[in-house]
C-alpha cells in the first residue's frame, strides 16, 4: 500500500493506558564558544534529563521563563536538534530504533511562534500545504484537495487563501495556516510552541477556540508551550513548570495553579499581572533575572532567586518526589530524605 | 485640577503615504495627561498606538508622515516649533522608553556614557558630574552594582537590566512627561513586574507623567489612573482605569475584556470578537468597528459615531449610545 | 474517514486565484525605473550587436591596410576611424565586443553555478563540511583578484579558454561567500524547520525552499561582478595573457593603440570608452535589479 492509499493519522498501537509520549532524561547540551584557546569548554545546559509522560487525548502545558528549556525540549522532540542524551518513546516505540525518523514526522507536528517566519515568503499557501504530503508520496491532486479541505477545517476560505503569499495575510490568518499544515500530515500529537502569543488578545482566542476544536475532531494530543500562564491554564490539563533546563513542577493544572508546591512556581502564579485596578500588586514575587544556562548554580538550579534556599540546596540536586497523585515536584522541600529541616512537614 | 494639562491633544490625525495609498493610522485623536498621572493607550496592533506616541515627541519621520492637529507639551505647541527647540525638549522636558531595550542603545559604547552624554547635551554640566548623575541613576533604577555597570556594554546585560538601563536613561534629565511603548512585553513574566513596580515608584516619587502603550489589560489594570481605547486609529472609549476595565461601555472594549483568556472559561469557548482589524487604506465610512459589532444597526456602516462625552473623562464614540439619552 | 469538501479545488480553478507572484511584482517595479531601463537597453544593443555581427555590413575586422592606418573618425568608409594597421575601428568594436561579452559573463555564469552549489551546500550541512569549503575559499581570498588573474592566467597560458578558466577562479569565492551567508540565513528560519519537520530530505529542501529564496543575492551579487569582469578580462588581453592578436577585443585594442595615443587620441581611447560605458550600464542594471528585489509589499 502506497503512502497515499494510508493517508489516515497512525493507529493506536498501544491502547489508552500507554502514554502517547514518554521522554526520559533528555540532555542536551549546546557548546559555547570558549574565551581563549586553553579556556575549559563551556557547555549552555540547555535541557538537562527532563522526563516526563503525554497521555493520549490530553494537553500538556509547559510553562517557563527565557532559557528554561522548554522551546529546545520542543525541538529534541520533533528531532530538529539532535538530543546529546535520552529516550523518546511514542505510543511504545523507541524512536531511532522501533520507529523511523520519517514516520516519527508523520505522527508528531509542530505549529511555531513566528507565523510569518513559518512560511517560505517565495511559495503560495497551496505549495506550502501541499509541500509535505507530497514528500510522503501523496499525489498532487489529492494533496490539492487535502490542502483546500484542511484549509476550510481551520476556519479560512480555501478559494482566496489558497493563491495567495504568506504577505498578503493577516497574522491570525498565517498561524491558521500553519496549523492546517502541521494537520496535513495527519499526526496524533501537535506541540504548539508559543503558537499564540505573537496574535493580538482578540485574534487569540479566536485561534484557542479553534485548536480545541481542531483537537476533538481529530482526536488530537497537545503540547502547548507557552509563557502566559492564564492561557496555559484555560488549555491544559495538566501543566509542567520549567526551570533552567529541569522540570520544577508537573501534574494536574488544576493542582498546580490552586496550590503551587515549587517556590518558582508560586513566584511565577505571583507574578502574573492583576485584571482588577482596585487589586494591584504591590510586591515583587521574584527578584533578579532568569540566569545563563551556562554555569548554572550547582544543586537546585533555582537557589539564587530562591527566597526558602537553604544550606543543602546548593549541595544537592533535588530529587522529583511525588506530592499528590500525577503530581510531582522537585525542591528539597518536599523530600524527607533531602535533610532539609522543613521536609517533614510538607510531606 | 486647576493646573493645565502636561500634554493636551487635540484631534491629532498622521497619515502615511504608501504606494498603495494613504494609510490613515490615526483618525482624530484626543486626550489629556496632567502631571502625576498614568494614562494608558490600549489597543491591538494597528490601532495608531504607537504611532500616536511618537507623534507625540515628533518623532515620525515627515514628509511621509503627514500630521494634523495640535499637540502642547507643557505648554509647548509641538508641530509649531522648529526643530532645534523640538530637540531641547526631547530628552529633557519629554522622554520614550521603548518595547526593545537595545533599541536605545549603541551598541559599540558602555551605557555609562550614553546617560551621561544625555545629561551634558541637556544641563551641560561637566563630565564628572554626568558621570556622578549616571551613577545614581543606576542604582535609583535597582541595578545591582551600579558602579560596574556603568562601564557595561548593552550586549553585556539581560533584558531585564537592559530595560531599566533604558529608563535611567530616559529618566536622566528629570523629564515632566515619560512615554512608555509597551515597555515590558519583551520581558519574562517575573522581571515585567519588577520593571512596572520599578516604574510606578518612580512616578510616585518625581510626580512626572505617564503615558503607557500597552496592548495588555494587565498592564493597564496594575499602572493606569485613565485608559484610553484605540481601535483603527481612533480613540473609542476613555476613563478611569476602573471605570473602562469594570464598566466598559463601547463593543470593542467589552469585546476585548470578554475575550481575555483567563482560567474562569476553562472548558467553555471562549468569546472571540469575530473578524480582524480593518485595513487602514480608504477607511470606510461609517464606525470602524461596526463589520465586527454584535450590537451594529444600519445606520453604524453609514455615520461615524462622534465622541460622546458622557461625565467628566469619560466617552465613548458609539452610536448606540448617542442614541440613549444619558 | 475524511469529511466531504464542500468545495472542491482543481488545478485549473487554482490557476484562476493565485496571487502575482514576486516575478511580476519585480518586473512592475523594474519597468517603472528607467535608469535601469535604459541601461539594460544599452546592454542588449551591444550584445546584439556583437552576437549578429556577421550580419551586419561591417568591414572585415582584420583586413589590414598600411595606407589607412590611424584615421580620425568620421573618415568616410572608417566611421570611426581605423588603428595602428589600418583595420576599421568601428568593425572592430562590434567583433571586440564579442570577444569581451563572453570573457565578462561566462566566467561569471560559471562562477555562480560552481560557487552558489558550494555555498549552498556549505550553508546548509553547516559543521566541519562548512568550515572545510569556507577556509579553502578563504585561502584564494588572500590574494587580490587581478593579481590572482594574472596568475592564473600565466600558469596556464594565454589563450581565450584559459582566461576564461582564471577568472572563474577568481570569481568562486566571492559568490561561495554570498551563497554561504544567504543558505545560513535562510536555514535558520522557521520554514526551513518546519519542512525539515515535515520529513522532507536535504536536497528536497534545497531545491524547493533554499534556492529560491538565496538566489536574489546571489544574483545580484553576480550581475555586479560583470563589469568587473570585463574589466579584468581587458587587463588579461592588455597584459598579453588571454586573447591573442590579431583578434579584436577591447583590452586588447587598448594595448596596441597606445602608441597611437599621440597620433589619434579619440581613436585610441574608444576600446577604453567601450569598457567603461558596458561597466557602468552593469552596474547600475545591477543596482535597479537589488531594488527591485529587494522591498516586498
Amino acid at each position: 500500500m502506497s503512502d497515499a492509499e494510508r493517508w489516515t493519522p497512525a493507529e493506536d498501537l498501544g491502547g489508552p493506558a500507554e502514554p502517547l509520549l514518554k521522554v526520559e532524561r533528555l540532555t542536551k547540551h549546546f557548546p559555547v564558544k570558549s574565551a581563549g584557546l586553553f579556556q575549559r569548554k563551556r557547555v549552555a545546559r540547555a535541557v538537562d534529563g527532563v522526563s516526563f509522560t503525554i497521555a493520549k487525548g490530553e494537553t500538556l502545558g509547559v510553562v517557563g521563563e527565557s532559557g528554561c528549556g522548554k522551546s529546545t525540549t520542543a525541538r529534541l522532540l520533533m528531532h530538529l536538534i539532535e538530543p546529546d542524551a535520552g529516550e523518546v518513546i511514542f505510543d511504545g516505540e523507541l524512536v531511532g530504533e522501533t520507529l523511523g525518523l520519517r514516520e516519527l514526522r508523520r505522527r508528531m507536528q509542530m505549529v511555531f511562534q513566528d507565523s510569518y517566519a513559518s512560511l517560505n515568503p517565495r511559495l503560495t499557501i497551496v505549495d506550502s500545504l501541499t509541500f509535505a504530503p507530497v514528500v510522503h508520496g501523496v499525489p498532487a491532486a489529492q494533496a490539492l484537495a487535502l490542502a483546500s479541505e484542511l484549509l476550510e477545517q481551520v476556519g479560512l476560505d480555501p478559494k482566496v487563501v489558497l493563491g495567495r503569499y504568506p504577505h498578503e495575510l493577516s497574522g491570525g490568518q498565517r498561524q491558521r495556516v500553519n496549523i492546517a499544515r502541521a494537520l496535513a500530515l495527519k499526526p496524533r500529537l501537535v506541540i504548539l510552541d508559543e503558537a499564540v502569543s505573537a496574535l493580538d488578545k482578540s485574534v487569540e482566542a479566536q485561534v484557542l477556540n479553534l485548536l480545541v476544536e481542531l483537537k476533538q475532531r481529530f482526536d488530537l494530543t497537545y503540547m502547548f508551550i507557552s509563557h502566559d500562564l492564564n492561557v496555559v491554564h484555560y488549555i491544559a490539563d495538566r501543566a509542567m513548570v520549567m526551570y533552567l533546563g529541569k522540570i520544577a513542577e508537573l501534574g494536574p493544572v488544576e493542582a498546580i495553579y490552586a496550590a503551587p508546591r515549587h517556590p518558582y512556581t508560586r513566584a511565577l502564579l505571583a507574578a502574573r499581572l492583576s485584571t482588577d485596578p482596585q487589586a494591584r500588586t504591590y510586591a515583587v514575587a521574584l527578584e533578579g533575572d532568569p540566569p545563563n544556562p551556562i554555569d548554572p548554580p550547582s544543586g537546585c538550579r533555582f537557589r539564587t532567586r530562591c527566597p526558602l534556599a537553604a544550606e543543602v540546596c546548593a549541595a544537592q540536586e533535588p530529587a522529583t518526589v511525588e506530592v499528590g497523585p500525577g503530581h510531582s515536584v522537585a525542591c528539597h522541600l518536599y523530600d524527607p530524605a533531602s535533610g532539609n529541616r522543613e521536609a517533614q512537614a510538607n510531606v | 485640577m486647576s493646573e493645565p494639562p502636561m500634554l493636551e491633544v487635540s484631534n491629532l490625525s498622521v497619515a502615511f503615504a504608501t504606494s498603495r495609498g494613504t494609510i490613515q493610522a490615526v483618525n482624530g485623536v484626543d486626550f489629556h495627561l496632567r502631571r502625576g498621572e498614568t494614562l494608558c493607550l490600549l489597543g491591538e496592533s494597528g490601532s495608531g498606538k504607537s504611532v500616536t506616541l511618537r507623534a507625540l515627541m515628533r518623532l515620525l519621520p515627515e514628509p511621509l508622515a503627514r500630521v494634523a492637529g495640535r499637540v502642547v507639551l507643557a505648554g509647548e505647541d509641538i508641530y509649531g516649533l522648529p526643530e532645534r527647540r523640538v530637540e531641547d525638549l526631547r530628552g529633557k522636558t519629554v522622554s520614550m522608553v521603548f518595547q526593545e531595550p537595545m533599541l536605545a542603545f549603541d551598541p559599540v559604547y558602555a551605557i555609562g556614557r550614553q546617560i551621561a552624554e544625555v545629561i551634558t547635551r541637556h544641563e551641560g554640566v561637566t563630565r564628572a558630574q554626568a558621570d556622578a548623575r549616571a551613577l545614581e541613576l543606576l542604582e535609583k533604577v535597582q541595578i545591582p552594582s551600579a558602579k560596574q555597570r556603568l562601564s557595561a556594554y548593552p550586549h553585556e546585560m539581560s533584558g531585564g537590566m537592559r530595560q531599566r538601563a533604558m529608563i535611567a536613561l530616559a529618566l536622566a534629565c528629570n523629564p515632566a512627561i515619560l512615554l512608555a511603548d509597551e515597555p515590558t512585553t519583551a520581558l519574562d513574566a517575573t522581571v515585567q513586574m519588577q520593571v512596572l513596580l520599578l516604574l510606578r515608584r518612580l512616578q510616585a516619587e518625581t510626580g512626572m507623567a505617564v503615558m503607557l502603550v500597552t496592548h495588555d489589560i494587565g498592564v493597564a489594570a496594575e499602572m493606569a489612573d485613565r485608559v484610553a481605547v484605540m481601535y483603527a486609529g481612533r480613540i473609542v472609549e476613555q476613563g478611569t482605569v476602573a471605570q473602562v476595565l469594570k464598566d466598559p461601555l463601547h463593543p470593542y472594549s467589552q469585546g476585548l475584556l470578554a475575550s481575555t483568556v483567563h482560567a474562569g472559561w476553562k472548558g467553555r469557548r471562549l468569546e472571540a470578537i469575530p473578524g480582524s482589524p480593518p485595513d487602514l487604506i480608504d477607511p470606510p465610512p461609517g464606525c470602524a468597528f461596526a463589520p465586527r459589532c454584535p450590537r451594529r444597526f444600519a445606520l453604524c456602516e453609514k455615520n461615524s459615531p462622534q465622541d460622546t462625552g458622557l461625565t467628566e473623562g469619560r466617552s465613548a464614540r458609539c452610536l448606540a449610545l448617542e442614541a440613549q439619552p444619558s | 474517514m475524511e469529511s466531504s469538501v464542500a468545495t472542491t479545488m482543481t488545478p485549473q480553478s487554482l490557476k484562476a486565484i493565485r496571487s502575482p507572484g514576486y516575478g511580476s511584482l519585480f518586473v512592475r517595479r523594474l519597468r517603472a525605473d528607467r535608469v535601469t531601463l535604459a541601461c539594460l537597453a544599452i546592454l542588449v544593443v551591444i550584445a546584439l550587436a556583437a552576437i549578429f555581427a556577421d550580419h551586419l555590413a561591417l568591414a572585415d575586422p582584420l583586413k589590414t591596410s598600411m595606407v589607412r592606418r590611424l584615421k580620425p573618425i568620421g573618415t568616410p568608409g572608417f566611421w570611426l576611424g581605423s588603428d595602428e594597421l589600418g583595420r576599421d575601428m568601428l568593425s572592430r568594436l562590434v567583433y571586440g565586443g564579442r570577444m569581451s561579452l563572453l570573457m565578462g559573463t561566462w566566467p561569471v555564469a560559471n562562477a555562480v553555478i560552481v560557487g552558489g552549489a558550494l555555498g549552498i551546500v556549505a550553508g546548509y550541512a553547516g559543521g566541519w563540511l562548512n568550515m572545510a569549503i569556507m577556509r579553502t575559499v578563504d585561502v584564494f581570498y588572500a590574494f587580490p583578484s587581478v593579481l590572482l588573474a594574472v596568475a592564473i592566467s600565466g600558469a596556464l597560458g594565454s589563450g581565450l579558454k584559459n582566461a576564461i578558466v582564471a577568472l572563474t577562479v577568481v570569481f568562486i569565492p566571492p559568490l561561495v561567500r554570498i551563497a554561504e551567508t544567504a543558505a545560513t540565513q535562510v536555514r535558520g528560519l522557521d520554514y526551513v524547520e518546519a519542512a525539515r519537520a515535515s520529513g522532507a530530505g536535504a536536497a528536497t529542501i534545497i531545491r524547493v525552499h533554499l534556492l529560491p529564496n538565496v538566489l536574489g543575492p546571489i544574483v545580484v551579487y553576480a550581475s555586479g561582478l560583470f563589469s568587473v569582469s570585463i574589466i579584468l578580462a581587458s587587463g588579461l588581453s592588455f597584459l598579453g595573457l588571454g586573447v591573442e592578436p590579431p583578434q579584436a577585443e577591447w583590452g586588447l585594442m587598448l594595448n596596441t593603440l597606445r602608441q597611437a595615443i599621440y597620433v589619434q587620441p579619440w581613436v585610441a581611447i574608444l576600446p577604453g570608452a567601450m569598457i567603461f560605458a558596458t561597466s557602468i550600464c552593469f552596474n547600475m542594471a545591477s543596482d535597479g535589479l537589488r531594488a527591485a528585489m529587494e522591498s516586498r509589499s
